[in-house]
């Protein structure tokens, strides 16, 4: 327990002191947001029927954007193989460094959606619906994400080879949460669809870290 | 200190009661490339292991067999008696290995960086004192709280070599261990492998400069590739 | 049975020996078939002769489903046993399933233009295998992406272990979404109440396209384990006097003893 206590709390430390990566993601996430109403017109109606989505999507390839930042350092500096080689099994470190990489990266667009739904006119409604979707949907988002950025360790084009990786497999993820947003702002239940997008997340809790593990364990070979 | 066994025979007993790491006609193979074939050696208690070939040769392939990083495509590699593949977390605890790169982040100090691999490593009481003995066996006191990207190459692979004494292990395994280090950090290595091995501790290290160790064993890897033989070569797509 | 046929060079005979008659079963198949659906099916009440494209649609979405199922199935067996033969199977195989998989999109697309008047349609089954399509995609991409060719193979064992998980979930997503989004009226685009008339050309459709996933998985797959060879050949080449060959241990090695450590 205090090993894989160890490994949060150094990888979380780490984020911290370089803080670049909660900046980048954050600003992606602004940003991406803020292109949208340039592309599709600044109509208040329109903007709102694509809100959720629009939020969404951009908390999708914000995180996404934060994946490489995963395993890569560890990989690149040989800490990886003594992580590998340290008594905790591996799968719990994976869930660790996850658990840490969430809370520097995926927390931080939790905290932040309700300020960007103001820019898209999310019925308001909808914005506690929009914090429990992503607070939901964005581990999973880590942990399926660990998954891919442990496969492409070592590959020649990483990011975008990451990238087509995982976006399909986040669409289950984007679907559920986008939908229990727009059920909220159209007066509906979010309920169904935020309890599938829990169960997708404690899904994805025990088999992520072991499929991540075992890709870790070929990298290092 | 700490349940691994670490034990503490007499040189001079008539066997050793500590377990041995038997590799048997060891072969590694990476992707469609044999490396070596057929290595066998014994390490035992207090005893010392020099690989050295050139390059290509496998010696770090070897040692992450020996680690347990790589499977072997022939042979057994056993502690004592059991397989190291029968268990290989238990294998991973008493083993430290030092690799070609130091593992060390530049935003975090050395002293920081002491204290995350020893509670990673098990360590539990002392761990302060044990923190202070490593530092200063590298003579890496004066910067010991300097943000790491302060440090030069050579601080840098010291630190990495002090965590192996941050946490105790029976068996060390060091890739090219001196790179980068001057001959004080050298001389600083050879005292700290003499004491592990006072203890009972083995020691395999791959290393082309020469290292004041006596009484060790030399495997020299060039004389283990694959002569070209190509009914050798098409079994290795069955090995 | 399958230790049997695991052998490489003991496939690489089987295969020599079915493989021209696999080839001209293909071919049979897909002129009767490409027959039955074009000339001897009837055309649809509702939607005329456009449902002609269903015959190569829906057996391309069968093959595309399957094949990846296979990928999968050959990826376990080549994580748990480390068989070569089942690592270039499953590699071997994706280039040919996202040929299929693309084969369906396209008719699907071709098939939506004369009932709706567009070019595409977010279809629950053509949205599910547009996904499908990229998965393959990103199979082919990971196996094919680094320098080591088996880091390739065992990073896309793994790939192709999650993606079968994941398939049942992105389906039911994509069915769930479909639902929500799609309005009541419309049309689905799958095939009409099956008569007998319309099933026999679909079977032997479907039966010509597992033949030709079978001809084609066996071509690749000997392509495949030649190059192994000629890789493992060319890498393997070096340059040991011949008095080394004689015995596993060197005489540069006598340093090394079995019994007692040796003076420096």
């Amino acid at each position: 327990m205090t090993a894989l206590y160890g490994i949060f709390r150094h990888d979380l430390g780490l984020a911290l002191r370089q803080g670049g990566d909660t900046g980048l993601v954050l600003a992606f996430f602004v940003l991406a947001v803020v292109l949208f109403p340039f592309g599709v017109g600044p109509e208040a109606e329109i903007l709102a029927r694509i809100a959720a989505g629009i939020l969404w999507v951009a908390a999708l390839l914000a995180a996404l954007l934060s994946l490489d930042r995963l395993y890569q350092p560890d990989y690149e500096d040989g800490g990886l193989e003594l992580i590998a080689l340290a008594p905790l099994p591996l799968e719990l470190a994976v869930l660790a460094k996850s658990a840490a990489h969430w809370v520097a990266t995926g927390l931080p667009l939790v905290l932040l959606s309700p300020l960007l739904a103001l820019f898209v006119d999310l019925d308001p409604h909808a914005i506690p619906t929009l914090v429990a979707s992503l607070l939901l949907g964005t581990p999973f988002l880590s942990l399926v994400g660990s998954i891919a950025a442990a496969l492409t360790l070592g590959a020649r084009r990483q990011g975008v080879l990451l990238s087509l990786l995982v976006l399909p497999l986040y669409v289950p993820p984007l679907v559920f949460g986008a939908g229990a947003v727009e059920a909220s702002a159209l007066g509906a239940a979010a309920r169904p669809d935020l309890l599938i997008l829990g169960a997708l997340t404690l899904a994805a809790l025990p088999l992520a870290p072991w499929a991540s593990a075992a890709a870790l364990r070929q990298a290092l070979e | 200190m700490s349940a691994l066994d670490l034990p503490q025979p007499e040189l001079n007993a008539p066997e050793p009661i500590a377990p041995d790491l038997v590799a048997e006609d060891l072969a590694c193979r990476r992707g469609a490339r044999v490396v070596f074939v057929g290595v066998s050696f014994r390490l035992p208690a207090g005893g010392a292991l020099l690989l050295t070939g050139g390059n290509g040769s496998g010696k770090s392939s070897l040692l992450r067999l020996a680690a347990g990083l790589l499977a072997p495509a022939a042979g057994r590699l056993s502690w004592g008696e059991r397989l190291v593949a029968a268990d290989l977390a238990q294998h991973h605890a008493r083993l430290h290995y030092v690799g070609h790169q130091d593992a060390v982040k530049p935003t975090m100090t050395p002293r920081e960086t002491l204290t995350f691999w020893a509670a990673l490593r098990g360590r539990r009481g002392a761990m302060a004192q044990a923190i202070e003995n490593a530092l200063a066996a590298f003579a890496l006191d004066p910067v010991a709280d300097w943000p790491c990207r302060w440090l030069s190459a050579g601080q840098r692979r010291r630190l990495a070599l002090a965590r192996l004494l941050v946490a105790p292990a029976a068996l060390w395994l060091l890739d090219e261990p001196t790179s980068a280090l001057d001959a004080d950090g050298q001389e600083r290595l050879e005292r700290v492998i003499a004491a592990h091995r006072t203890n009972g501790g083995r020691v395999l290290l791959a290393t082309h400069l020469p290292l004041a160790i006596d009484h060790a064993q030399t495997l020299v890897l060039d004389g283990f590739a694959p002569a070209s033989d190509p009914a050798l070569t098409l079994s290795a797509l069955t090995l | 049975m399958i230790n049997r046929f695991a052998n490489p060079a003991r496939f690489m005979r089987l295969s020599a020996a079915i493989l021209p008659w696999c080839a001209a079963a293909t071919v049979a198949l897909l002129a009767i078939g490409l027959y039955l659906a074009l000339v001897v099916a009837p055309p649809d009440y509702q939607q005329g002769e456009a449902v002609r494209i269903m015959y190569v649609h829906v057996p391309a979405a069968w093959l595309a489903l399957s094949v990846y199922l296979f990928i999968a199935v050959a990826s376990g067996v080549a994580l748990v046993s480390r068989h070569p033969l089942a690592e270039i199977a499953a590699r071997s195989a994706a280039p040919i399933g996202a040929g299929f998989t693309f084969i369906c999109l396209v008719t699907g697309s071709l098939w939506g233009r004369p009932i709706w008047g567009t070019w595409w349609v977010w279809d629950a089954r053509l949205t599910s295998v547009l996904v499908l399509f990229f998965l393959y995609l990103g199979y082919i991409a990971l196996v094919n992406g680094f320098d080591d060719p088996a880091r390739g193979a065992k990073a896309g064992s793994v790939l192709a272990l999650v993606g079968v998980v994941n398939l049942p979930i992105i389906k039911f997503s994509v069915d769930w979404w479909n639902t929500l989004h799609q309005p009541a009226s419309v049309l689905r685009l799958g095939a009409p109440t099956i008569a007998l008339s319309m099933l026999v050309p679909l079977l032997v459709m479907a039966a010509a396209f597992w033949l030709l996933f079978a001809t084609l998985l066996m071509v690749r797959m000997r392509t495949g384990l030649n190059e192994r060879k000629a890789l493992a050949l060319r890498l393997n080449r070096m340059p040991v006097p011949s008095s080394v060959r004689a015995e596993p241990a060197s005489p540069a090695s006598e340093s090394v003893a079995s019994a007692g450590p040796a003076l420096r």
